[in-house]
């Protein structure tokens, strides 16, 4: 086994946990912190399922983010439905045998990328161009394009530019799956694509991309407009309720 | 017109996004508050020796109380959507008045208190310490966001910067560093009932006088009933409404309509007040006791239900709050809704057709309707999402024969706030105060143009005085602004049977 096959199955390993136990610790903070007050930004959904719907919507087709800007949703769409196919295209690393819809994704999945990265460079130039939001950018927030610039642009040209043994590779992330470690192909172009991924999973706990697990407990996107049909008290509040006595 | 010692913006064809102007309102703050009135409410009477500390400690307190502050300082991308959508910014150029640049302010703090890249690489995130410089900034630009949540409906999360303003006004109450008119005006309803200060004695008579106005006016002896044990209805309405113009018109209008509908009502002394300023300095257990008032109220009156009169703010309270606040509400009669609008008792009155309107008594005008920010984007009216939206229209187009919608990416949910609520309805924030009405002004003056708009109706009271004084900056006339229920007063056939 190469040390360098070592050291990615270990970068690799590290960076998921970091990943997984980071997110899991913000969402449980977010999941424990009461909203104390209903403040659903109306008009807003009097039933639950009214709920789901617009957090569907919100999730699925960036709403608000349509009202607010068409340029910054096009390019957002497009990083973000482009970043989805790559990531079903992905699975085709993971899984043995594929699943049939895996097989189909795949041509749609270098279309992905591309859109993805078209879609980046939109968003980089909107950060520079637009006085408004290169007053608001600090560097970690071009960093981050980068970086992510840099994950598709790895991507498409490990597709591209140097075809790598993908039996092999499927092999080396199949090996880390089940503890059975396999030879990781020496591609300089891969190992950077993998090397970026992983900064990406590691960062992603610590940054704004928390936004994407976030957006789920927005108190004015979830929350059901039945304050005056249902008392709504947090644990919090209650006990000062306690504390301070009845009228 | 008091004197101007700042340029009132021009009304341009459309509303356009201004340059950036960097600082142009950073010396923009509203008087502090005095010792007296911090100690009033149980905040240390001037900025505390180790206020730094006592501002983390704090910061960190909110946000294991609110879910909101939490997850708002964290989800921000930066995308910048917000950034055009503040009537502060779009009226001042000051980039500081951007929501996402407002809550950067706090941000920026939090990122180096409460997070991992914030402590290891400040300059990298945009994470700053806790210093003088910096309260002097959340003082002011704090005190530039009037919580309209506008920001909130563009935001792709649903930031709703009110929510940082709030943390942040909070924060600052706690080291010593209050505002003087929200803190002062609250301390007033602790003791007295209500934000202008009226006692008991002061009240009845004001009340008694409207009695004989509209006696002589209509002929008709309407009641504006006081402390009275049993009643059906308790009005609970902004204290504005007892004196200032057009807000007393629309209290008229309230008496007429209960007239008509034989429904017998009383406001009360000791809840003499709906507004709840509490809520601009984000103080939950402040607004508790504001709202406490009026359940106390309805409980000593023995009314069966609640009533609220025009107010934005108030109705925020009212609507989404006094239920956690102040409830369960399980002593009133279950068959209305608690509380119940002004708006949406007059408006079921008009369909079940137990009231007539004569729309000609409105020909005089022709009119548009200003969505308050609290009650478009945080209240409803009735049964049906948008209710707050399409009821008060109802209710006007009920009342009068010309009516038009101003723009509509300055109505509903996309209201512009009028440049005078969360708070800075003072006269020490002046500048702030004409700057900011500058889209809705705009968007007047198109209707205008278009249709021959002559008057602006509101169903909120610091709607009401906020136009009232910025109107002739922008060269309309004062009373260009009217209450909804001024209408509603004027159309009314008094004595009709239905
Ligand atoms: S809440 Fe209103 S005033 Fe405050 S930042 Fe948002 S848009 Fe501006
Ligand atoms: S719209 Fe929301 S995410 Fe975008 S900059 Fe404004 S607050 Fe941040």
């Amino acid at each position: 086994m190469s040390i360098m096959t070592v050291s990615y199955a270990l970068l690799l390993y590290a960076a998921t946990v970091i990943f997984a136990l980071g997110l899991c610790y913000r969402v449980f903070t977010y999941a424990r912190t009461p909203a104390p007050l209903k403040i659903p930004t109306m008009p807003a959904p009097v039933t639950r399922a009214g709920v789901v719907f617009r957090m569907v919507r919100e999730v699925g087709l960036f709403e608000s983010l349509f009202k607010s800007s068409k340029w910054t949703w096009i390019f957002a769409v497009m990083f973000h439905l482009g970043l989805l196919l790559e990531v079903l295209r992905h699975l085709r690393y993971f899984i043995q045998p594929l699943w049939f819809w895996v097989v189909l994704v795949q041509p749609f999945g270098v279309y992905g990328g591309m859109a993805m990265v078209a879609g980046l460079a939109g968003l980089f130039a909107r950060r520079l161009l637009v006085a408004r939001v290169r007053y608001v950018s600090q560097p970690s927030d071009y960093l981050m394009l980068i970086l992510l610039l840099g994950i598709g642009g790895s991507g498409l040209a490990v597709k591209f530019l140097d075809h790598t043994d993908i039996v092999s590779f499927k092999a080396f992330v199949l090996g880390l799956l089940y503890f059975d470690w396999q030879p990781l192909p020496a591609n300089p172009l891969l190992l950077t694509h993998l090397a970026l991924v992983s900064l990406l999973l590691i960062v992603f706990p610590f940054s704004k991309l928390l936004h994407a697990p976030a957006v789920f407990f927005s108190p004015t996107r979830n929350q059901v407009d039945d304050a005056r049909e249902r008392r709504h008290l947090a644990p919090w509040a209650a006990r000062l309720e306690r504390a301070g006595g009845e009228v | 017109m008091a004197k101007i010692d700042f340029e009132v913006p021009v009304i341009g064809e459309y509303l356009e996004t201004p340059a950036l102007q960097p600082a142009a309102m950073a010396k923009s703050a509203p008087f502090k508050a005095s010792p007296q009135h911090q100690q009033a409410l149980g905040f240390p009477s001037e900025l505390l020796e180790n206020w730094e500390e006592v501002a983390i400690a704090k910061l960190g307190e909110l946000l294991n109380k609110y879910e909101s502050l939490r997850v708002y300082l964290d989800a921000c991308v930066k995308c910048g959507s917000c950034s055009d959508k503040c009537h502060y910014f779009l009226g001042t150029g000051d980039p500081k008045n951007m929501p996402v640049a407002r809550q950067d302010l706090l941000r920026s703090v939090y990122r180096r208190h409460f997070t991992l890249g914030g402590k290891l690489f400040p300059k990298l995130v945009g994470a700053r310490d806790l210093d003088k410089s910096v309260l002097d900034e959340w003082y002011s630009y704090f005190h530039q966001c009037s919580q309209c949540r506008r920001c909130s409906v563009f935001c792709p999360y649903g930031i709703d910067t009110a929510e940082i303003s709030m943390a942040a006004r909070e924060i600052m109450d706690e080291i010593g560093v209050g505002q003087k008119y929200c803190n002062e005006i609250i301390g007033k309803v602790h003791t007295i009932g209500n934000n202008l200060g009226l006692n008991a004695a002061a009240l009845a008579n004001t009340l008694e006088g409207l009695e004989e106005d509209v006696k002589d006016d209509t002929g008709f002896d309407i009641r504006f009933p006081l402390d009275v044990e049993g009643a059906d209805v308790l009005l609970i309405t902004p204290s504005a409404d007892f004196f200032a113009e057009p807000h007393i018109d629309g209290l008229i209008g309230y008496g007429k309509v209960f007239h008509q509908a034989g429904v017998s009502w009383t406001m009360s002394t000791y809840a003499s007040e709906a507004a709840n300023f509490a809520m601009f300095i984000g103080n939950y257990e402040q607004m508790r006791k504001v709202a406490l008032r009026i359940r106390k109220a309805a409980i000593d009156l023995k009314v069966k239900r609640i009533v609220v009169g025009e107010c934005g703010h108030a109705w925020r309270v009212a609507y989404s709050f006094w239920n956690t606040l102040a409830g369960p509400f399980d002593f009133l009669d279950p068959n209305y809704p608690v509380p119940q609008h002004i708006v949406e008792f007059t408006y079921d009155l008009i369909q079940r057709n137990a009231i007539k309107l004569d729309k000609e008594a409105n020909d005089h005008m022709r009119l548009t309707f200003h969505d308050s920010c609290n009650v478009a984007r945080a209240t409803r009216m009735g049964d049906r999402p948008g209710g707050q939206l399409a009821l008060p229209r109802a209710v006007i187009k009920a009342s009068c024969n010309h009516y038009f919608d101003m723009p509509a990416d300055t109505i509903g949910e996309k209201t512009f706030c009028c440049g005078g609520g969360g708070g800075l309805l003072t006269d020490d924030l002046m500048e702030l105060r004409v700057k900011g009405a500058l889209p809705r002004m705009q968007a007047l003056r198109q209707v205008q143009k278009e249709h021959g708009v002559t008057h602006m109706a509101a169903i909120c009271a610091i709607c009401k005085s906020q136009f009232s004084k910025v109107l002739p900056y922008y060269d309309f006339p004062m009373d260009t602004i009217v209450s909804v229920h001024q209408l509603v007063s004027n159309a009314i056939q008094l004595g009709a049977k239905t």
